[in-house]
This record gives structure tokens, sequence and C-alpha cells, in this order.
């Protein structure tokens, strides 16, 4: 359940209710975490970072973009063995992102999303592989075939899941 | 200035909120200087304790109910063509048995230069059968979740392992939920033992996902399919436990002298269900009496560990008490083969040491 209202740029500005801002990281963190159990493979999807760009773009708020994706990535980092704060910073930066293209343009429509998540995916592991070669001086490998087919395979399944998550918008002032 | 952290607020916080996880981070980053650490000798940070508290109870949920589901239809799967296992199993049965015989003469020769040398062996005293219930979610970091934590037993830096072999350690124990560093996550390490060689090296996890042997000399005549076992000298692994065989050597060109020989995991890392954890290590020097004699890692492992499916099977043939297992000291006569009987009985519980089992 979300409200809707304009932006100065008359783009439309969603809401949402508290029970899906928090249930829906929550539901997406334990899927990534617990269906690799049964397929590997599908460890190659982000659902938190897709649902990070979902709510900061819906919401076009560049401080609640932010703090989205601040703390759904800590959530993330919670789960690894990894320093707090690897996930947390890229997905910081993704969700500042993401809002900030949500005021600016409007992208609602698959193709957009598309593009979109597609882009954003190859950034979020930039910033990780970044933070995480020469921060946290950890050996991370970065295959460029292996990432962009990640990214391909995420910005596909953002198509639909983003049409899923549009449901808990609600049009309206 | 007023005006400038309003006209930039979004960026401004979006800085602020940079900064303090880069504080944070960095805060929480050591250099390593063991090549083993791979534990937080420093206790758990409580967002992680509050994260995994939060994701648990589901995947129980998720994990318990799919089991169930699977077992319904496994058990179905299980009873067509039963027979002709059976029989199939029956004669592996006889051609092991005459393995064996021969293998005891080699033991037991072994064993007598062993008592002569003062030599020492560990072996699993306690287990700790586990269901796997979580991944951390991303290759990034290979870890996955377990049922048992420090309400159990379990304790930071005990090995886990399965049937096939080697999985990794605790690498941290919650209260009912542990965290298992795999071995083949970069920041694992394990001592190891290229069997036909008798080469010692360390097993290093790395970005991609398969392990490898570092400190192996490029003039030694390593080949594919190459068994590797443990040593024991991590004081983390017993000597013995199946690792997994060599899957390519190459020259490892930013260690030049030093080889680069990936290794294939015997343990299935990725599709994991049980585990058991090794929750008591003994020490003892062998002796030459059958009865009493004490049971390396790699045989009471052979005996002990569990597999659901298998349980579930002997359990209809013979079943045994809880808890209990069968002793391990004591070896069926060879003229008088007995039937085969179930070596683990299906216990969530810590199976303690049998009589025969030195503690």
């Amino acid at each position: 359940m979300a409200r809707v209202s304009l932006s100065r740029d008359g783009i439309e500005v969603h809401r949402f209710n508290l029970l899906a801002s928090i249930a829906i990281p929550i539901f997406a963190v334990f899927l990534q975490a617990s269906i690799p159990l049964r397929f590997p493979s599908f460890s190659i999807f982000d659902l938190p970072l897709l649902v990070t760009i979902f709510f900061a773009v819906a919401r076009r708020n560049q401080i609640v973009g932010t703090l989205t994706g601040c703390i759904i990535g800590l959530f993330q980092d919670s789960l690894t063995h990894q320093p707090l704060g690897l996930f947390g910073i890229a997905k910081t930066v993704i969700g500042y992102a993401a809002s900030s293209i949500g005021v600016r343009i409007d992208v609602e429509n698959p193709g957009s999303r598309l593009i979109m998540t597609f882009a954003f995916y190859l950034v979020h592991q930039g910033i990780y592989h970044l933070i995480a070669r020469n921060l946290a001086r950890m050996p991370v490998a970065w295959h460029w075939g292996q990432e962009l087919g990640a990214a391909f395979a995420n910005a596909f399944l953002a198509v639909i899941l983003f049409t899923l998550l549009d449901r808990f918008k609600q049009r309206g002032r | 200035m007023d005006n400038f952290f309003i006209r930039y607020r979004n960026e401004t916080f979006l800085v602020a909120i940079l900064f303090l996880q880069v504080i944070g981070l960095a805060t929480q980053v050591r250099v390593p200087t063991n090549a083993m650490a791979g534990a937080d000798p420093r206790g758990t940070r409580l967002i992680r304790v509050w994260a995994v508290g939060l994701v648990v109870p589901f995947q129980k949920l998720f994990v318990y109910s799919g089991s169930g589901l699977r077992n319904v239809f496994s058990n179905y799967i299980d009873l067509r063509n039963v027979r002709q296992q059976n029989q199939e199993l029956q004669n592996q049965l006889n051609q092991m048995r005459l393995e064996q015989a021969r293998l005891r003469q080699d033991v037991e020769q072994a064993r007598r230069l062993q008592e002569l040398l003062q030599f020492k062996e560990q072996f699993i005293a306690k287990t700790l059968a586990a269901q796997v219930i979580g991944t951390s979610g991303t290759d990034l970091s290979r870890v996955i979740y377990i049922d048992r934590g420090a309400k159990d037993g379990v304790a930071t830096g005990m090995a886990v392992i399965t049937p096939d072999g080697v999985v990794g350690k605790v690498s941290r124990a919650d209260s009912r939920t542990s965290q298992v560093l795999l071995i083949s996550d970069p920041s694992s390490g394990a001592g190891v033992l290229l069997e036909r060689q008798r080469l010692n090296g360390v097993l290093k996890g790395t970005a991609s996902g398969i392990p490898e042997i570092q400190n192996v000399m490029s003039d030694e005549k390593i080949q594919v399919g190459d068994s590797v076992i443990t040593t024991g000298g991590d004081r983390v692994f017993p000597k013995g436990l199946k690792v997994g065989t060599v899957a390519s050597v190459s020259p490892d060109f930013e260690r030049d002298p030093f080889l680069s020989i990936k290794i294939k995991p015997a343990a299935d890392l990725r599709r994991l269900e049980e585990v058991l954890v090794i929750t008591e290590l003994g020490e003892r020097g062998p002796s030459l009496s059958e009865e009493g004699r004490p049971v390396s890692a790699s045989e009471m492992l052979a005996q002990r560990l569990p597999s659901a499916k298998k349980k579930v099977d002997e359990d209809k043939k013979a079943p045994l008490k809880p808890g209990t297992t069968t002793p391990v000291g004591v070896t069926p006569p060879l003229a008088k083969p007995a039937p085969p009987k179930p070596k683990v009985v299906p216990n969530p519980e810590t199976t303690p040491p049998q009589e025969g089992t030195p503690r």
C-alpha cells in the first residue's frame, strides 16, 4: 500500500506503508540466503539490490533512497563473514543514484527498467570490488563475462519483480 | 555555509552515510597474521546476531517444510528397484570384505611401526549432526548456516565434514545457529597432504571458489586425479579426512617456483544438506590390541557419518536405540560375515563415544 504524489518535475512519487517497507527487504534477503541451498546458480541474482533499486526509484527521494540502500546493504553484510559495510556502501550509492534518476526520468516502463538495472548492477559490483580489494584487502576476482551475464540476468528478473512489487504502490493523494 | 548544506543536503547526507560506513568498515578490517585465520576471536557484532536472528526462523521453516515434501517423494522413488539394488550392494559388500581383509594386514603392520615410533594421532571423539539452513546468498562470501549453535556444544574453530569429505570450519557460533566457513572461501585454509606423493601443502580457498594447494614446488610430479587428505597439522581437521582430488596442475606465475594445484572438493560444497560438526578431538598413541585399539579420524568418520537417506533405510532394517553407534573397535570376523548393520542412527544430538572408542 503506497500513496502517490507529484515531484517538482511532475513525475509520480510513490509511498509505501511501513509493513511493506520492512517486510519486502527482509523477504528479499531471506530468499537470497535460502534459495541457493537448492539452486546454487541462484546466487548470481542479487534480490536485495533489486529491491533497493525499486524502492529508491519509486520514492524518488535521495535521502530515503540512500538510507534504504544503506540498511539493506548492511543487513546483507550481516549474513556474510566479511566486514560490515561492503554491501552497505555499494547499496548506499545505488540507492542514492537510483532515486536521483527517479527524480529526473520516468522509469516505469520495462525497457528503461531493464537498462537501468543492468547498469546499476555493474556499478554495484564495481563499487563492491573496489572497496573489497583496496579497503578490505580481500582477494576478489573480476570476470567481465560473468559480471555481464549476471547483470543481464538481474535486469530480466528486475522487470518481472518490479511488476510484482508495483502492486504495493497505491495511487491517490 | 548553511546555504551550502541546505542546497546540497542530499549529497551531504550521502557523503555522511558513506563516511560513517567507511569508518565502520575500517575499524573492522584486520590485516591477517595467520594463513589459517578465518574466525573472529573477539566475538560477534550485535548487528550480525540481529540479522541472523531475523532470517533464521524463516530459513528453518523453508528447509524443514521442503525436506518433508522431498521425503514423501523420495520414499516412493526409493522403493522402486530396491531388490536389484540390494543384490548389487550385496555383491559390492562381498568385494569390500575381501579388500578389507587385505587392508587389515597393512593397517596392523602400520600400527606396529607407529607404536615403535611413539606416534600419536588424532581421532574424532564426538560429533554432532546438523542441518544446513542457509547461505550468505552471495558467491563473494562462501559461508553456510547450520541449525546447531553454542547451546548444542558448537564452538568457533570446530571442523565440519560430510560423508564425502571436509566442508569447512565453524567461523561463528550463535546460541542456536552457527556460521560455517567453507574451504572454498578465500579466507579459509587447511593443512593437506597429497596422498600418493606424501607431500604436505596448504589448501586455500580462492575468489573463484575453487580451492588450491599452495607451497608445492614445481618439480613435483602431481597428476590430475591424485587424492588429497588432511594432515591434522592445522589442529582443526583430524588427520586422514578426504579433502578432494587434484583437478588441474599449472605453474603459479605469482609465486614462481611453486605450482598452482586446483582441487575438486570431495564434498559437494554447493549442495550441502546435512553436515557433521566435530565437537571433540582426542589424541592417543596406537595399541595393538584389536578390541581396544584407537580408531583414527578417517576410520571413525567412515563408521559414523550419517546420510539422511541411508539412515532411514537402515533404521527400517535394524533399528538401534537413538544415540548409539556400533562399537567401532570391534570388527566382525571374516569367516562369518555378519549382516550389514547400521553404522549410524539418525540422531540430531551429540553421538557419544562408544565402547572401544578412545576418549
